[in-house]
Parts: structure tokens; sequence; C-alpha cells
């Protein structure tokens, strides 16, 4: 077959650019819906812009339009046989009251994993505090944790010009960010099998179990409880969502038990798992905002009593919010043709 | 097998490729992109320096959360709205595509970013940089996760044939029908080794620079039979002159035209 190029590019160059001028639509209006007429002439042109690339890419001549007929027929493929649901308008109340519950009820499961791997962490530096004292410093990240429990507590208290007077957006800024860091690294690790996500999980619940039992330890049970339940009763669960989207990410790699390919895998979890990060980040804020503004407060001037019941409350809404906000309409399939 | 190229093959038959970036290519656009970063912030610190002076407990805080959303949200923020390009992307002329060539997706862009984290461990993108290597579509850990590739669509330096071809008689050109079966015939792999010889041909040895003609030139003449008087007295390297000029010459009077009505249409297309 020879082809007359001159003719060949005169006679498809009006399909092309109409092509082309329907995907620049499609791909700016992220809502836009064809009507069948359309589709059917959106599809047409696709198979005619194929076919015109299937003759040129024989031809030496032509490098430029055999690049431009390339683009366009990559970028109509990944329109038409793209089967994952058109990403819509982000709506943040919907999305947070609604989207953000439900992926997380649909893989509770890793979230369970997540805890108990925590919880093993928190027993093994419990019992190393108990039974090793002097492992504390291997145990314990910050320098404040170091001194004797019943000495911090009496000089907090003795503290009430505000210690952190005029630094407080600062810390809690620092504290936010920091935090978020963490959560992120937690999740990134699931691409080690979800070695590094345990890793990090149980050094967290090491941390957390050794802290405990030394306050516990030295009867200063009110002042831990008061301390930390205000931020961490939403700053905790937040790292152990962000264990459950890492170990989401390990078992797509691993894939135990699924017969589908590791594209595939990865491509069913990956919006489940920015959903969990994004949340992760918004309860952090919160926690950031709760530990720098209030946690830091303790008697005289904040009842241990108040910032309990506070966290109390925290905790049930939380608790409330995790397990059925969202539940009283259907979850939304992921893929419509499942 | 590792390969440079991404190869992408739909169900109507139709295959496509693209080029693959390589790690120190993309490890070149992450440093730009990091020196974006760097003149953002000195530019935002400034300004917040001056809200400092109000309050500079306020104005400390904003800097740290403005450094952490523009540290982690840019590439985000780029590769969605420029499609699959940050500054450094664009300047080395790379894109984020998905893997299988579907619509790229925002949660894929979020994943590929957030990963950075494990890729860029223990320093300057070790883990990221040896899977990229080891990977057969020069993947880091991120693209893994996320289904995408980064490709580079390099420009292509357009050789000036004017110069290389001027003020010869071009035998072939006699016979229209036969110089555009050569022109069907030919492979683009064929043409640019043809091309690339004749660019490059001053820098052989005398010796070799004829036989690789004399080789070049007996396997084109294999490819279409022009009559003997089209051929009869010509050397090598002329004749192989003559295939390229009938190759790349014609295409060009086309391409530009082509280039030139696409263009007009396009501004056309953009008053509707």
């Amino acid at each position: 077959m020879i082809v007359d190029l001159q003719r060949f590019i005169a006679v498809g160059r009006p399909f092309w650019a109409e092509l082309e001028r329907m995907l620049d639509r499609l791909e700016a209006e992220p809502d836009l819906r064809m009507t069948l007429p359309q589709l059917e002439h959106f599809h047409h042109l696709y198979e005619r812009t194929a076919a015109d690339l299937a003759k040129i890419t024989t031809l030496s001549s032509e490098p430029e339009t055999r690049r431009y007929l390339e683009n366009l027929v990559a970028r109509a493929y990944g329109e038409i046989h793209e089967t994952r649901e058109k990403q819509r308008r982000f709506v943040p109340l919907k999305w947070f009251f609604q989207t953000l519950p439900q992926t997380f009820r649909r893989h509770v499961r890793c979230f369970y994993l997540s805890v108990a791997i925590t919880l093993v962490g928190c027993a093994f530096g419990g019992l190393a505090i108990t039974f090793d004292p002097g492992s504390k410093p291997v145990l314990m990240p910050f320098s404040y944790l170091l001194q004797d429990p019943a000495k911090r507590v009496a000089e907090e208290e003795k503290d009430t010009k505000n210690r952190l007077a005029g630094l407080r957006t600062t810390f809690s800024a620092e504290l936010m960010t920091h935090n978020t860091r963490v959560s992120i690294f937690t999740l990134a690790l699931g691409m080690t099998w979800g070695v590094g996500t345990i890793v990090m999980l149980f050094y967290n619940g090491v941390t957390l179990g050794a802290v405990a039992v030394d306050y516990i330890r030295a009867g200063q049970t009110k002042f831990l409880l008061g301390w930390l339940m205000p931020h961490g009763v939403v700053e905790i669960p937040a790292i152990l969502i962000a264990g459950q989207a890492g170990l989401m990410l390990a078992l797509a790699l691993i894939g135990r038990g699924s017969r589908a390919p590791l594209k595939t895998r990865l491509r069913e979890i990956s919006g489940d798992i920015v959903t969990l990060i994004f949340g992760v980040g918004v309860l952090l804020v919160w926690a950031g905002f709760i530990e720098a503004f209030l946690s830091q407060y303790n008697e005289p001037i904040i009842p241990y009593d108040a910032k309990i019941a506070f966290g109390t409350v925290e905790l049930i809404l939380l608790s409330l919010f995790l397990a059925k906000s969202g539940s009283a309409r259907r979850p939304e399939p992921k893929n419509p043709d499942e | 097998m590792k390969t440079s190229m991404l190869f992408i093959r739909a169900p109507e038959g139709i295959a496509f490729s693209q080029l693959l970036a390589g790690p120190v290519t993309r490890f070149i656009a992450w440093f730009i992109d990091q020196l974006c970063i760097g003149v953002a912030m000195f530019f935002l610190g400034t300004a917040l320096n001056l809200l400092e002076l109000i309050s500079w407990n306020f104005g400390f805080a904003l800097y740290v959360i403005t450094y952490f959303v523009i540290n982690i949200g840019y590439g985000i923020f780029f590769e969605w709205n420029w499609r699959g390009q940050t500054v450094g992307k664009k300047l080395l002329r790379l894109r984020v595509m998905d893997v299988e060539g579907m619509r790229l997706q925002f949660n894929q862009i979020v994943v590929r970013n957030l990963l950075r984290f494990v890729d860029s461990l223990p320093a300057f993108y070790f883990v990221g940089g040896l899977t990229c290597w080891l990977n057969s579509k020069c993947q880091r850990l991120g693209d893994i996760a996320a289904n995408t590739a980064v490709i580079r669509s390099p420009r292509v330096a357009e050789p000036d044939l004017d110069q290389l071809l001027a003020g010869k008689y071009n035998s072939l050109r006699q016979y229209p029908h036969l110089a555009a079966r050569l022109r069907q015939r030919v492979s683009p792999a064929e043409a640019d080794v043809a091309l690339q010889s004749l660019l490059r041909r001053a820098e052989f040895e005398p010796t070799a620079r004829v036989e690789l003609f004399a080789d070049l030139a007996a396997h084109f003449r294999t490819k279409v039979e022009f009559p003997a008087e089209a051929t009869d007295g010509i050397a090598d390297e002329q004749y192989l002159r003559n295939v390229v000029d009938v190759l790349y010459r014609t295409s060009q009077v086309q391409s530009s035209k082509f280039k030139a009505q696409s263009s007009e249409q396009a501004a056309a297309l953009n008053q509707l």
C-alpha cells in the first residue's frame, strides 16, 4: 500500500481536530456527561484516528504526524477504556461525613490489626519499664519524659504563669506537621510489605506503654489521663488509621487470597488510601490544636476531671463518627461494573 | 526485560509507545523542583517576616504550616493541574502517566507523591533511584503503588537537511511512484540510520566511511529498484543522500503545512 501523504493528512485532519477538541473538553470538565449519540461519535473518531495511526506507523516519513496521532490515540484510549468512576466535584462535608467513615469501615480489619500491633508494643513497653526501669532513656524519645513523673507533675502544677505563653500557635503548628509527617511515613512504609508500618506502630506502642506504666507506677494516673486524653484520643487513632492505610497497601502488595494482578489490587485500594490519609490529616490538625491549647494546661488552671471528661466526650464522638457516620445510605460501589 | 520504552497495546490492535525517563533525568527534574520550592519559601518567608512584626508566634506558625504544605503539596498541585508535570518535569519534557495509558487520577498523583517519604530514604532518593534502576518500567516505589510511570518526550532536533542535501540533483525524484514506494517500505529506524550516517560522515575513517555507505546503499537498493538511468554513475554516498532526500524532504514540507493548518485550526477552535 502506498499512502498519498498529502491527501491522507488533508482527509484525516478534520477528524483528528474534532477528536482533539472533544478530548480537551472532557479533560477540562470532569462532570461532563456525553449523550449516547455523542459517545458513539467520540468512539467513531477514536477508531478512525487509531486506524490512521496504524496506516502511518510503518512510514519513515511524517514523524511529527505520527507522534501527534499517537498522542491523540493515547488520550482517547484513556477516556474510552477507563472503567474507574469519573472523579466528581469534591464536596468537603459529604467527603468527611460519608466517604471517610465508610472507607474506614470497609477496611476495618486492617484497623484492628493496627490496634493489635500497637497493643503488643504497649505491653512490651510497659513490661520493659516495669522490669528494667533503667531502659527508660532507650524507650522514651523525649527528654522531659525521662525525669521522675512525680517531680514533673509538681513542676507543671507549680507553673501557673503559662509556660508556653506566646508560643502556643507555633507549638500547635509544629505538632500538626510532625504528626502528619509521621503518619504519612507510617503509610508509605506499607511498601516494605508492611514491615516498616508494623515497626512504626510497634515503636509507638512501646513508647506509649512505657510512659503510661511509668506514670501509673508513680501514682500519677490522673495527671496522665488529664495530660494525654484531650489530644491523645484523637491523635492515637489517627496514627492507627495511618497504620491501617499502610497495612492495606502491604496486603495489596502481598495479594494473599486474591487472583487479581498486582496492578489491579493496587488500583482498587489507592482511592481508599488517599481518603484515609486525608482523614488522618484532618484529625491531626484537631489534635494539634487541642494539645497546644488545652493539654498543656494543668491543675490548678484546668481541673484534671474536666480534661478527662473532655477527652471522654471526644472519644465517644470519634467512635460514633467512625462506626456510624454515613451508614444510613448504602455505600456506593467503587466500580459500577462490579 | 528492562527497556527504555513503555508499550501500550489497545484492544483495537493499535500499539503506541512512550519513551521512559531514566533515574538521572528524574533526579535533575526533582532537583529543579526543590529549587522552585526553595525560591517560593524564600519569598514567602520574607512576606511572613512582615507578619512576625505584628505577632512572631502567629507568623512563625504560619511559616511552619506553609512550608509543610508546599513541600508535600507542590508535586500534587502541579501534577494534577499540569496533567502530570511539575516545573522540573516540564523543563526536562517529562510527564507522569498511567502505566496502562488510562486517565491519570487524582488518587494516583497523591499516592505517588506521599510515597516519596520512602523513596527518598536514606538520602537523595537512594531507595527510589535504586528501584527505578531495577524496575523494567523505571518506576520508583511511589510509581509502583500508584500504577504510574514517568515518560520523556524529547524534542527531536531537526537536522539541517538544506545544508546537507543542497544543490544536488536527485535523480530518484524523477520517479514519484517509486519514491512513494520507497517511503512506504523504509522503516523509521532505517531512515534514521541513513540520516545519522550522513550527518556524522566527517567523523568516520575514510575506508570505514566508504564501506559503510556501500553497505547502506546496497541495503536501500533492495527496498525499491529504481531504473538504471536513475542510479547509474552515482556514488554510494550520493545515492544515500538521494534516499534521505526522498524520505525526509517531502515530509518536511507537508509537516510544516500540517503544523500551520493545525495551529490555525486550534486558534479557530479556541474562539468557539
